[in-house]
């Protein structure tokens, strides 16, 4: 598939540039003055707990909603004046799937090279279907299609009209490994060849395989650039403790976690595998208070390093812990 | 558990449970519960207080060529009746007949210039009665008092030279030509009336689902991030249910002629130039209320609401102008009610474009408003 974008798109300096956008739904802040910026041919990730307000803010990108403060760029088009040239050169696949299920995979994908106004329709359909590998089932309908192949035929579908940027929001949720990672090697052939992709997941894997991150919570983005940055800027600390005799029972780390909740330096603990990482922000109150814990116990302790993970967990606990603090107050 | 237990074996709390849940369902689906209360209310307001099996003050014109006592006597004794109400007078037959034609009256009174004379001469002279007897439910009663009319008109106070007869019951004879349907056959009133009964439901109720089910299955959101505008989906999902529309006209013709023997007088070009205006306003309908409603299921509750008034006030079912006034008023935002005229006026009376156009551009005018309620209404993003 050649999916080069204009090259008018291609000499900006952000695919993506928004400021201070809000959304308000009754009396619930969706998307709280949320700034991102997203280079040309970066995979930039979109992270967040369910609820966070993910999807609403690509859809205040694409244009699917008006939003009630800010403004910005998506590909140098306004956000707001500009959505039908916005429409024309993006590529957004809904996290649900949203093709016609009634349909055929290459009725929808006619469909859609037509409603885009492809002047080579038909080529840019068998060749999608050809890179699909979906040319013998062409004619099998949408809604007959597994999850690993309705994602594909989705992305193929919001690829069809050569867009110059992707808004993909979670495109792998429910589907399996192998079809995963087939995606992602996708994605970043499509960056290769200069296309912006903003992609939204929860899975720390796929974080990882982004350019850039950025996490929302609640509306409010709380943190913004690569992995690396993004762990180091917290400053975190963390211990694996592992028990010493392999076939030690998995209770006594749950217990351990439980005792350890609460104690002087411990931020936060969690299970990863038959190991307990214990992360705080102070390493030397932490280290003191892991080793007077393991004091007799059937464990070791080495120091790990931080992952996207607990710094996402962390992340989202400081915002619910200041949230009900603002609202204590009032 | 054998199948027998398995289909046969009933826990009231388990059952209790599927009842409590379809209430809270039920409770929030404000359109449902409004259908539940409304359409019990239209029902009742429009069958006791609009639609009346024995209709009135219809309309009436006379052709005066006499013009002495007797007719100004007859002309009353007709408007006491209460079936006839005169609206002006014209000048010759064909003026009468257009006037038929066009609707502008059910009946036509035609005294002829010797009349008093002839009267006097006891010749028993005819007074010539035209009905449209389109609908024969609607004419009848008239008709029935037109004829006892003539019998019973006793003449008092005249002078003059037909001074004789007072006291007397007059000696003339009164007859009624039952136009467009002289056999009062009901069919040929029913079953073009039909093609407008079932165009209206089945094209308002298929596009009244064709956006809700777009936004039911998640696919609206894909339709609004691509740059399809609002006006190329209207038009887009409206164009397919006119090629149905006008095939389902097309086999109620048929069967109308062959089965029913429905008289076709007029032209065809007219009748379907008339069929394709008339479902396009039943699309827009469709359109305008798939953009109102939230699902399917109020998009065909919607659909059942805008259907019966259709149904009870056009004039298809119940004669029209046995309606009081204020249901007259809302038959003609109907779009059945003008449709009815057409297509009747089409097959039975042969009306061409001139006769037709009073009942054709409000049609027109319809369709262009609905068309703009569904644009107006037509979500363009997600908000």
């Amino acid at each position: 598939m050649s999916a080069l974008p204009e090259s008018r798109h291609r000499s900006l300096e952000f695919a993506i540039d928004v400021r201070g956008l809000n959304k308000v739904f009754g009396s619930r802040r969706v998307v709280n003055d949320l700034s991102l910026q997203v280079r040309t041919g970066e995979i930039f990730g979109f992270l967040g707990p369910n609820g966070s307000g993910k999807t609403t803010s690509i859809r205040l990108m694409c244009g699917l909603l008006t939003p009630d403060a800010g403004s910005g760029t998506c590909l140098g088009y306004d956000i707001i004046r500009e959505s039908d040239a916005i429409k024309r050169n993006v590529g957004y696949m809904t996290q649900r799937f949203s093709f016609w299920e009634d349909l055929s995979i290459r009725e929808n994908l006619d469909f859609v090279a037509r409603v885009y106004q492809m002047a080579d329709r038909k080529t840019a359909v068998e060749n999608a279907l050809i890179h699909l590998g979906l040319k013998e089932r062409a004619n099998q309908l949408a809604g007959a299609l597994s999850g690993g192949w309705k994602q594909r035929l989705a992305l193929a579908a919001c690829m069809l009209h050569r867009p110059a940027l992707l808004l993909l929001d979670e495109p792998t949720a429910g589907v399996d490994p192998a079809a995963r990672r087939d995606f992602w090697e996708e994605l970043h052939r499509l960056a290769a060849q200069g296309i912006s992709v903003l992609v939204s997941t929860h899975y720390m894997d796929e974080a990882e395989r982004c350019h850039k991150l950025a996490y929302i919570s609640h509306g409010v983005l709380l943190a913004q650039g690569t992995a690396q940055e993004i762990v180091a800027a917290q400053k975190l600390f963390t211990w694996a403790i592992k028990s010493r005799t392999v076939h030690e029972s998995d209770e006594g780390l749950t217990q351990l976690s439980s005792a350890l909740d609460g104690k002087p330096g411990v931020l936060q603990t969690a299970a990863f595998g038959n190991a307990l990482h214990v992360t705080g922000r102070d390493p030397v109150l932490l280290e003191k208070t892991l080793r007077e814990m393991l004091v007799g116990q059937p464990y070791e302790m080495t120091q790990t390093e931080t992952g996207l993970e607990e710094v996402f967990i962390h992340l989202m606990r400081i915002s619910k812990s200041e949230r009900e603090a603002q609202e204590a107050k009032r | 558990m054998s199948r027998r237990s398995f289909l046969f074996s009933f826990s009231t709390a388990r059952c209790w449970g599927v009842v409590l849940k379809e209430f809270l369902q039920l409770k929030r689906d404000r359109v449902t519960f409004a259908m539940v209360v409304g359409i019990p209310v239209m029902l009742l307001i429009l069958f006791g207080y609009a639609i009346n099996m024995d209709p009135k003050h219809l309309k009436t014109t006379m052709i005066d060529a006499d013009r002495s006592e007797f007719s100004r006597s007859f002309i009353m004794a007709m408007r006491n009746s209460a079936y006839f109400d005169f609206v002006g007078e014209l000048d010759n037959e064909a003026e009468g007949e257009a006037a038929l034609a066009r609707g502008d009256v059910q009946f036509v009174v035609n005294i002829p210039s010797d009349f008093s004379r002839q009267l006097a001469r006891g010749e028993r002279p005819i007074v010539l009665v035209v009905a449209d007897a389109t609908d024969p439910a609607a004419a009848s009663n008239a008709i029935g008092a037109v004829m006892r009319l003539a019998d019973s008109v006793a003449w008092k106070d005249v002078s003059g030279p037909l001074a004789k007869l007072n006291g007397t019951t007059a000696p003339f004879d009164v007859q009624v030509h039952r136009r467009y349907n002289p056999e009062g056959i009901t069919q040929y009133n029913i079953v073009p009336g039909l093609m407008g009964i079932i165009l209206t439901m089945t094209m308002v109720m298929l596009t009244g689902l064709a956006m809700t089910r777009e936004r039911e299955r998640g696919t609206m959101e894909n339709l609004l991030a691509t740059p399809v505008r609002p006006l190329e989906v209207l038009t887009g999902k409206i164009v397919p249910y006119i090629f149905i529309g006008i095939i389902q006209a097309s086999i109620i013709l048929v069967a109308a002629i062959v089965l029913f023997h429905v008289p076709f007088v007029g032209g065809i070009v007219e009748l379907y130039g008339v069929l394709l205006i008339y479902v396009a306003a039943t699309l827009t309908v469709g359109i305008a209320i798939s953009s109102l409603a939230s699902n399917q299921l109020q998009g065909v509750q919607l659909t059942f609401f805008f259907f019966l008034p259709n149904v009870l006030l056009s004039g298809f079912m119940f004669p029209f102008y046995g309606m009081p006034q204020w249901a007259q008023v809302i038959a003609h935002a109907l779009p059945m009610t003008y449709f009815n005229r057409l297509v009747r006026g089409i097959m039975l009376k042969g009306n061409g474009w001139l006769d037709l156009w009073p009942n054709l551009w409000p049609l027109m005018l319809f369709t262009l408003i609905m068309m703009g309620i569904a644009l107006k209404f037509y979500r363009r993003t997600l908000d």
